[in-house]
């Protein structure tokens, strides 16, 4: 150890090493897949408003992949959905997987909970639905105002939460995030079960213990 | 595929074990110390304690000029590194109160939990631990080859880019600019000055490197080296805009940002504990052949563990499978460092009642062992499967980026400050006072969220357990988790009016330079 070249050398070869296997051949593999047929790509509202998800921060409490039924049966038992493969996430730049749950998985939010008015009043307060919650409020995305003026969306609260007298208004910022939780909706598993990619570890545990 | 490449890199290693017999023996661990100078601890926080024949040894010429060019940047290093930290434990507490306080700032969109707990991860992570680590490799490196370090300019003007870029990356963020992947928030147009200040940190260590008269290289030069050259690499392909995308780009993701704390942190936290071990005790380490064993497992499995925060995720299974398989292989390097450090400090307890110093970096060296091991055990799918996703995770994440290597790093400054300022630490008492505070408040950090995490991972697989109640029962222990946090915050600030006081001229001069008296040198030169 008495060679500086060697130790350069060698220590970028092992890095070079873990990044065809962690990087290169699994991109490979990951890109030869088609879109899931029927997933389209974002529209230009529900792009805006995932760059307020990105940009608020969301996913730091939201994972985007729920668990395959061999896995747990918790995740579908919550209505998160089945176990997402691969290219379900083909439009997503960058990814939201996510590792945390500190706040349910959105993977399918928008086929679990459609309505635009509930969104808007979740995140204006989110104890104004559910009382337990510790969701950050986003009254930034909102505005007070006297009066609705033509056009506005207007936020539906209990009294107890409205500011007294006024009304609370969506910014365009809060309808296009809310567009975007409505476009979150891979539930569709029209996909040969054989080009799947997604972890199957478990389920090859279960299998070999038949 | 995936026990190929194990096989592989299994092969590998035992090339590296067999290399072993003609590349080093144990005289090589005496390349730290002068002739004669082992035996004789060397300390700068014993206060009080010190050997009597302690000070003679300590005054060395040529290692007084070694010090000079670098120490400017240096102090500069160590005082961003401390206000990174202060700032950044400030954003941590926001952000872990948020979490039991969620109506509690919240009129302006930085302060949301989102960003406020991304600044802090950038903040400590890209702030304190690379600029405090960097800043020790600085300090450390000229002095194991035995050379001023190179081009001290071009380091000072790298180490003042990296903090710009540190500084605009956490505004941008704050801002609302974010590439939104974990641990690459900051966007790659500012992530240039840092490939850029990084570049310029790292030239001149390889330069002294190169112009080392040192024959041989010892361990400490292996991991931070090799951190030097891995970290550029890393951040540039994770950065490449454009080119990723989808689960690709999770799966680059998490190779980066797992390889930032096993190809980065750790090498700058390891190859401090493993110089400032044995320079403070006095004694070589235990077993030199074993550090190559534990360097190059370190390289060959560490740099495959990153999918494992994918398990259960939409990617291949052959993939997760190599990820788990190299994360269990982390037992070895693991154990290979453990043996060295923790037998090394054991051996000498009693310098670890009389070194500050040593005890940080001791209790560091000693909770990577663990983060390492809760690490691979994690990896198990079985447990994966409760831990994934919960504030277990974080407490595991907090034991390696804050026990680990934030306890070495503190450990590191507090033992070189007194030799780059030329003065003693005006109050010896704050370094038992920050000592306790931080690990009080981490042992509350660490415990409730690893018992709430875990709780919270049972709760959460199983089906019908409703989400109120499990959001419900994690609150005892965020709370409890603000409580530890704000002991560790308190601490930090200590920490920091430390170094303020002692860069602003606190603290008596040390004896060697007001003394600069030749009978050591020629003690040494007839040694």
């Amino acid at each position: 150890m008495n060679r500086l070249v060697t130790i350069f050398s060698v220590a970028l070869g092992i890095l070079a090493f873990a990044t065809l296997l962690l990087v290169i051949v699994p991109g490979a593999q990951i890109r030869s897949q088609a879109p899931t047929p029927g997933l389209a790509d974002y529209n230009p509202q529900q792009l805006a408003g995932r760059a307020q998800y990105l940009n608020l921060g969301c996913v730091y409490c939201h994972s985007q992949q729920p668990r395959a039924a061999g896995q747990t049966l918790a995740d579908l038992s919550r209505g998160w959905g089945p176990a997402p493969s691969a290219s379900d996430f083909a439009y997503d730049r960058p990814h939201q997987l996510g590792t945390m749950r500190t706040g349910p998985d959105l993977l399918n939010v928008g086929a679990r909970l459609p309505s635009r008015d509930w969104h808007l009043t979740h995140l204006y307060q989110p104890r104004a639905i559910f009382d337990w919650s510790i969701m950050p409020a986003y009254p930034f995305l909102f505005e007070t105002k006297a009066r609705a003026g033509p056009g506005d969306v207007v936020v539906r609260l209990e009294a107890r939460f409205a500011p007294p007298g006024q009304v609370v208004v969506a910014k365009q910022e809060a309808l296009d995030l809310v567009a975007y939780l409505q476009s979150l909706n891979r539930t569709n598993q029209d996909i040969d079960p054989a080009k799947r990619i997604g972890d199957q570890g478990y389920a090859l545990t279960k299998g070999a213990a038949k | 595929m995936s026990f190929l490449a194990s096989i592989t890199a299994l092969g590998f290693l035992i090339w590296a074990i067999a290399k072993r017999q003609f590349a080093l023996s144990q005289t090589d661990a005496l390349t730290i110390f002068e002739a004669g100078e082992t035996g004789t601890p060397d300390d700068t926080t014993a206060f009080g304690h010190a050997a009597a024949g302690s000070v003679a040894h300590r005054f060395d010429v040529i290692r007084e000029r070694i010090d000079e060019p670098g120490r400017q940047t240096v102090m500069l290093m160590t005082a961003v590194a401390a206000a990174f930290l202060v700032l950044g434990s400030i954003f941590g507490l926001i952000a872990s109160l948020k979490l039991h306080l969620p109506d509690w700032l919240v009129q302006y969109a930085p302060l949301t939990f989102g960003r406020v707990r991304t600044m802090h991860l950038n903040l400590v992570a890209y702030g304190w631990l690379s600029v405090a680590g960097v800043g020790a490799a600085m300090w450390i490196l000229p002095r194991i080859f035995h050379i001023p370090l190179q081009k001290p300019g071009l380091a000072m003007f790298g180490a003042f880019t990296w903090t710009v870029g540190v500084c605009l990356g956490v505004g941008a963020i704050g801002m609302g600019w974010t590439q939104g992947i974990e641990w690459l928030e900051i966007p790659w147009q500012i992530g240039m000055l840092l490939s850029l200040g990084g570049a310029c940190m790292a030239i001149p260590l390889v330069l002294t490197a190169v112009r080392r008269k040192s024959h041989h290289i010892y361990v400490t030069g292996w991991y931070m080296l090799a951190g030097l050259v891995w970290f550029p690499v890393l951040y540039i392909i994770a950065n490449l805009p454009g080119l990723h995308a989808g689960v690709q780009q999770a799966t680059v993701n998490w190779w980066f940002a797992h390889n930032v704390l096993g190809l980065w942190l750790t090498p700058l936290g390891v190859g401090t504990a493993y110089y400032l071990i044995p320079k403070i005790i006095g004694k070589p380490i235990y077993s030199y052949s074993v550090s190559l064993l534990g360097f190059w497992g370190l390289a060959l499995f560490y740099s495959q563990v990153g999918i494992h925060h994918l398990i259960g995720g939409p990617v291949p299974t052959w993939l997760v499978t190599l990820s788990i398989v190299h994360s269990v292989m982390m037992f070895v390097p693991v154990i290979a460092a453990g043996i060295n450090q923790h037998t090394t400090v054991a051996r000498n307890f009693w310098a670890f009642k009389q070194s500050v110093a040593l005890r940080f970096v001791a209790i560091g060296a000693l909770m990577y062992t663990i983060a390492s091991f809760q690490g691979s055990i994690e990896a198990l799918r079985a447990v994966n499967s409760v831990t994934h996703f919960t504030h277990y995770t974080v407490g595991h994440a907090h034991l390696g980026a804050y026990g680990f290597v934030s306890m070495v790093l503190f450990g590191a400054v507090y033992y070189m400050l007194p030799y780059v300022t030329g003065r003693d630490w005006p109050w010896p008492r704050l370094l038992k006072v920050h000592f306790w505070l931080v690990i009080a408040g981490f042992s509350i950090y660490f415990i409730g969220l690893t018992v709430g995490g875990w709780l919270q991972g049972m709760a959460l697989l199983e089906p019908g357990r409703g989400f109120g109640a499990i959001t419900l029962g994690t609150l005892p222990y965020l709370q409890a988790r603000s409580l530890g946090g704000t002991l560790m915050t308190l601490g930090h600030f200590v920490f920091a009016f430390h170094i303020a006081a002692l860069l602003m001229g606190k603290g008596a001069a040390r004896q060697p330079a007001a003394a600069p008296a030749p009978a050591p040198a020629l003690a040494a030169a007839g040694a």
